[in-house]
């Protein structure tokens, strides 16, 4: 809402003394942003006069069409100045800058030769002059507005500042220049006038029938006054237009410069109907089988059944509240005019302006809840403006519907210093509640606060609270810190996530964070399938490209990988830890229990149920080389086997035990993939990336990854250490052939099991592949103590026999000579 | 040769002189062959002690040990002072340049949303606040409804929300962690000390101050005779923690559904004040909804956004680095301490 100082002037004695900042301020403290102060004209110095154009030459052999045009300026000869516009006449008024004259942006104006002529002056825009944005032509007044040589700047209100202000969504009343004015009057400690008090005092006399009223649905109040007469020829007034113009909106004609200026005024958006374009009465009602409207924009607008509208007999004449029709609009031959004003339902307007994705300066107003007075009072003051301006006379005044106001609220006083955390006294609560319009009455212990009928939000003791909070000042409230426990500490599984990922950052991984969005290509070249291919769609995605909620990690860190591959690191490791949104359930209509009670326990848990399980994940990749090119030697590449330690590293230092056996689990290699159990249920997966996947993302060959199903892994068992046992190790070796499918992990339970209690630990050393017939030879390091006495070679050797018999007898392993 | 005390003297001498004269332990060692060793002038007249009368024995003897004596300490100080001339020798030849870059392993480091979640709940703990924590897809009564957000509010539009498919079922992306609050709240008694970071959704085009995903923390206090000093307080302490000693917040009246009264906060920060997040009382019809008591009980509840913290703070300048994923922008961050 842009508010001019001048405006507010009217209805609020500002000191010169005051500065706009000042203003701007009291506005801020009450719980009005200010987005901006525009002080306009406030580096325009004159001499700017009115000017009569009494001649026009165009002068010939320009490349665009130039004028030179003789003024009367009040002066004794014909001022001659060139102008480039062709909006004007002779006979018209225009705005004429006079040499030593300054315009906004330190434009200083001087007599000057120009196209072969002698130009004493410009005539203005008012973008020139720094009123607006119009630079489409220049400034040509209202006949008969001003006389030639009249001072321009106080004629046309230049120099003013306009407030553009932010109103909340709960303070639709200050959507006008009567809201603004009170909140600055009551921040500030200075009287006020409400111009609906003015307009409260105005009579008509009826000389006909109106137009009828008729309120079916949608709203509470409806008033109609009816005027004919109305003269098609009268302009509206200069200080109206400049009014409008400085609140943003253009002047039309006079019948519409009237409504806007009253929605502005006093907060009521009106509609102005040419009264012989409507047949019978005026109707609100829902669209139902209408089919559709051309509105004023000259949009076609197919209706909704729901949709409320105002109609005749026969159409349906206005989008309600929203935007008029195109056919009933006031034209240049208007001269009976039904003048409409309603207070709507605020849904309803909210819900026209969604339908139609038309938000309007009258939709925004509605839908956030107008005074109910208004619709009597803004009609009364706008028809008293047709009457003054366009001649109109008055034919009568047509009304359905009743006000009813907000019932009181019963308010303990101590409330609210209770919740703002100040000692304030029951009789500045009443002070300040009265200041923003309250009535006050004394019912026992409590207030009985009565709202004023424009504060249609206040409902409730916080609603009430905040009133009185905020014209005491927010800046009055202490800072004590409430009284909190001692202290409280991570959960298992945060205190798990923090260290995990700051264990992975010292092992060399930079963390990334994606946008949890991708499609089913990426889905299809993950080579997921089934279950593991369906997650959620969004109805309303940020792009096509991306419709589909992540059913797992490693898309998002393949994109992360692709990206910094394509800016030149073609080494490095990164981690991603976040939820995923696998399908759990099939979705079901959600359940929306009305609020303000608790729904019963049932209905909660449904609540709960009807969300998906969002699992948490972490997941790596391994790109290119395990570190930088080093004068140390020759740095391999990752591949397979980085991955897996890595998740053996990580569930090691949850100190979880687990069991690993070979999978063809994608995006991973089919032949290169550990899948790691804990307790038989599958919690990570590891190893190389499908090479596949890895061209298709652009990625090196044996690129690797991995990933943990973090919501899977039990928590950490309580850490009960052996005691530690000072006798010497035994050490034996032992190097077993095997089949090459044999895995490892299963040749080394084999051992562990063989070789009794007192092995300590088990190292394969050495792999070698070349043994022929289809076999590999694996060399294990087993060292074996105990307790209580140092082992004998016989007691050893013994122990490691049985370790290979086991080995013999489970998976084929014969002692390699 | 014969046993006389000049020729122990001599012998004696010539021994300690080519002691002092060895150059290298190698020296030393060919020196102690010819002066100490059996063969040596010195081994040799002790060897023809035993021919001697008993009384001469003696005589003799005597001389004979201390010239060993004196040959052996002298031995033993040579062989000191040339062995710590060797290592000395040694330890120069076998200097580098300690300055060669020697680690090539990659550098890791959190994501400054990781740096930053982790800094505003140690801060909370140590206040007594537990970390709550909720799903990222949520039930559009818990995001909307429940914080008295109606059903025709226009944040509820597909320009806004993110919504899943079928629309029916309610389900959005949160635009908010509010609703890990409205769990607190209908799963906890109060009272509740609470903060939720996490990760939130709205339907917003990534430029260089919006991202359709962003991060929030959200804290909620319920108790008995919570005001908006407490909350004041809350967040002048919090405001310091994040921002420096001389951080100080300003509380401006606005709107939000689920608080009354509600407020913007600001706070100051490099000599202007910065726009930094809403906060306000629970609204009671909130805590009616989630069945609390409010004859009895009321709260506050903050929120901010971590992206613009981290923006404002480490003077990032543009989204897209924080969404990217690009290793560069994490590295620069460490382990964040």
């Amino acid at each position: 809402m842009r508010a001019p100082r001048s405006w507010i002037n009217e209805y609020v004695n500002l000191p010169a003394s005051i500065t706009d900042d000042e203003i701007a301020t009291a506005l801020v403290r009450v719980g009005f942003e200010v987005e901006e102060v525009i002080a306009q004209g406030s580096d325009l110095t004159g001499p700017l006069v009115v000017g009569q154009v009494l001649s026009i030459e165009e002068v010939e052999g320009q490349k665009k069409p130039i004028r030179y045009v003789g003024l009367d300026c009040g002066e004794k000869e014909t001022r001659y100045v060139i102008c480039g516009a062709q909006n004007f006449a002779v006979g018209d008024l225009v705005v004429a800058s006079l040499p030593g004259a300054v315009l906004p942006g330190g434009f200083a104006i001087a007599a000057r030769e120009t196209y072969g002529h002698t130009s004493n002056g410009m005539i203005c825009s008012a973008k020139e002059l720094g009123m607006g944005d119009d630079h489409s032509g220049i400034i040509v007044l209202p006949t008969a507005s001003a006389k030639p040589g009249d001072d321009a700047i106080s004629l046309l209100h230049i120099q003013d500042t306009v407030f553009d202000v932010a109103v909340n969504p709960d303070r639709g009343y200050a959507l006008s220049i009567r809201g603004l004015a009170r909140e600055i009057s009551a921040s500030l400690g200075l009287s006020f006038t409400d111009p609906a008090d003015t307009a409260a005092k105005l009579k008509f006399s009826d000389n006909g029938t109106p137009v009828t009223a008729k309120l079916s649905e949608g709203a509470m109040v409806m008033y109609l006054r009816t005027l004919e007469e109305f003269d098609t020829r009268a302009q509206s007034p200069l200080w109206m237009r400049r009014r409008l113009e400085k609140c943003g909106m253009r002047s039309i004609s006079l019948a519409v410069d009237i409504t806007n200026y009253v929605m502005l005024e006093l907060g009521q958006p009106l509609h102005a109907f040419d009264a012989d374009k409507v047949d019978g009465y005026l109707e609100i009602r829902t669209a139902g089988k209408s089919k559709s409207l051309i509105t004023l924009d000259g949009q076609e607008r197919t209706l909704n059944s729901d949709d409320l509208v105002v109609a005749d007999s026969r159409n349906v004449l206005a989008l309600a509240g929203t935007m008029g029709g195109l056919d009933s609009e006031i034209t240049d031959s208007t001269t009976r005019i039904a003048l409409e004003a309603v207070r709507f339902d605020q849904i309803s307007i909210a819900k026209n302006s969604r339908r139609h994705k038309l938000s309007t300066e009258a939709s925004r107003r509605l839908e956030r809840g107008v005074d109910p007075v208004l619709a009597e009072l803004s009609s009364a003051r706008a028809a008293s403006l047709m009457m003054e301006l366009g001649g109109a006379t008055y034919v009568g005044t047509s009304s359905s519907g009743e006000v009813s106001l907000r019932p009181a609220v019963t308010l303990s006083p101590s409330y609210v210093g209770n919740r703002v955390g100040l000692e304030i006294s029951d009789a500045v609560v009443k002070e300040k509640l009265e200041l923003v319009g309250c009535s006050v009455e004394k019912a026992g212990e409590n207030f009985l606060v009565t709202p004023p009928s424009w504060r249609v939000e206040l409902l409730t003791p916080a609603d009430l609270t905040e009133e009185v909070a905020r014209n005491i000042g927010y800046d009055k409230i202490p800072s004590i810190l409430p009284p909190r426990r001692a202290s409280a500490e991570l959960t298992a599984s945060q205190k798990r996530r923090r260290l995990l990922a700051q264990s992975l950052v010292s092992r060399g991984y930079a963390e990334v964070s994606s946008f949890p969005f991708v499609n089913e290509d990426v889905i299809a070249r993950m080579g997921f399938v089934g279950p593991r291919a369906a997650s959620y769609k969004l109805a309303n995605p940020m792009s096509e490209d991306a419709p589909y909620l992540r059913p797992h990690l490693l898309p998002g860190l393949f994109e992360a990988a692709k990206r910094n591959f394509g800016r030149g690191f073609k080494d490095f490791a990164i981690f991603e830890m976040g939820v995923i949104f696998k399908k759990s359930i099939e979705l079901t209509p959600g359940l929306f229990p009305p609020t303000g009670t608790r729904p019963s326990e049932k209905v909660i848990q449904e609540i709960f149920d009807s969300v998906p399980t969002q699992l948490s994940f972490v997941g790596g990749v391994l790109v290119g080389h395990v570190g930088t090119a080093s004068w140390k030697g020759k740095v391999r590449s990752y591949d397979w086997s980085d991955a897996v330690a890595e998740v053996e590293t990580i569930l090691g230092q949850m100190n979880l035990s687990w069991t690993v056996k070979s999978s063809d689990f994608a995006p991973w290699h089919p032949g290169r993939c550990a899948e790691f159990l804990i307790d038989g249920k599958p919690v990570a997966h590891a190893g190389e990336i499908h090479p596949r996947v890895l061209t298709d993302f652009g990625l090196p060959e044996r690129s690797s990854a991995w990933s943990i199903n973090l919501d899977a892994l039990p928590a950490t068992p309580l850490v009960t250490p052996k005691p530690i046992v000072a006798m010497p190790p035994a050490i034996q070796d032992l190097a077993l052939v095997v089949d090459a499918h044999v895995s490892a992990a299963s040749v080394q339970a084999a051992l562990i099991e063989g070789a009794g209690e007192l092995l300590e630990s088990i190292n394969l050393f050495d792999r070698y592949e070349a043994v022929g017939d289809g076999k590999v030879s694996l060399a294990f390091t087993l060292v074996f103590r105990a307790a209580d006495r140092t082992l004998t070679a016989a007691e050893v050797s013994g122990f490691r026999d049985a370790a290979a018999a086991s080995a013999a007898k489970k998976v084929g392993a014969t002692v390699r000579a | 040769m014969t046993l006389t005390v000049s020729a122990i003297e001599s012998a004696s001498q010539a021994a300690l002189q080519a002691i002092k004269g060895a150059k290298s332990l190698d020296e030393l060692k060919a020196v102690k062959i010819e002066h100490v060793g059996d063969k040596s002038p010195i081994s040799k007249l002790n060897q023809s002690l035993g021919t001697l009368e008993a009384s001469e024995r003696a005589e003799f003897g005597k001389v004979l040990g201390q010239a060993k004596a004196a040959i052996g300490a002298a031995f033993a100080s040579q062989q000191t002072l040339l062995e710590e001339e060797r290592d000395a020798r040694v330890l120069l030849e076998e200097v580098v340049d300690v300055t060669l870059p020697t680690s090539n392993a990659h550098r890791g480091g959190l994501h400054p949303l990781t740096v930053i979640k982790n800094e505003v709940s140690d801060y909370f703990l140590s206040q007594g606040y537990s970390i709550a924590e909720g799903p990222e897809l949520e039930a559009g009564w818990l995001n909307f409804d429940s914080l008295n957000i109606p059903a025709d509010h226009p944040a509820r539009t597909m320009q806004d929300t993110f919504f899943i498919e079928p629309i029916e079922s309610g389900l959005v992306l949160r635009t908010h962690t509010s609703p890990v609050q409205v769990r607190t709240m209908l799963t906890q008694e109060p009272p509740i000390y609470i903060v939720s970071p996490g990760r939130t959704f709205r339907a917003d085009e990534l430029d260089a101050t919006h991202s359709p995903v962003f991060s929030q923390v959200e804290g909620l206090v319920i108790d008995k005779g919570i005001s908006m000093a407490h909350l004041k307080g809350a967040l002048d302490d919090f405001a310091s923690t994040m921002f420096g000693p001389e951080a100080i917040t300003r509380l401006r009246p606005s709107f939000f559904p689920f608080t009354e009264p509600s407020a913007e906060v600001d706070v100051w920060f490099n000599n202007r004040w910065i726009e930094w997040g809403g906060c306000g009382m629970v609204n009671p019809k909130v805590l009616e909804t989630c069945g609390i008591d409010t004859s009895v009980y009321s709260g506050f509840a903050f929120g901010m956004g971590l992206e613009r913290t981290l923006m404002v703070r480490q003077g990032i300048k543009d989204m897209h680095d924080i969404v990217e994923g690009d290793i560069r922008f994490s590295r620069s961050f460490g382990l964040g301490l």
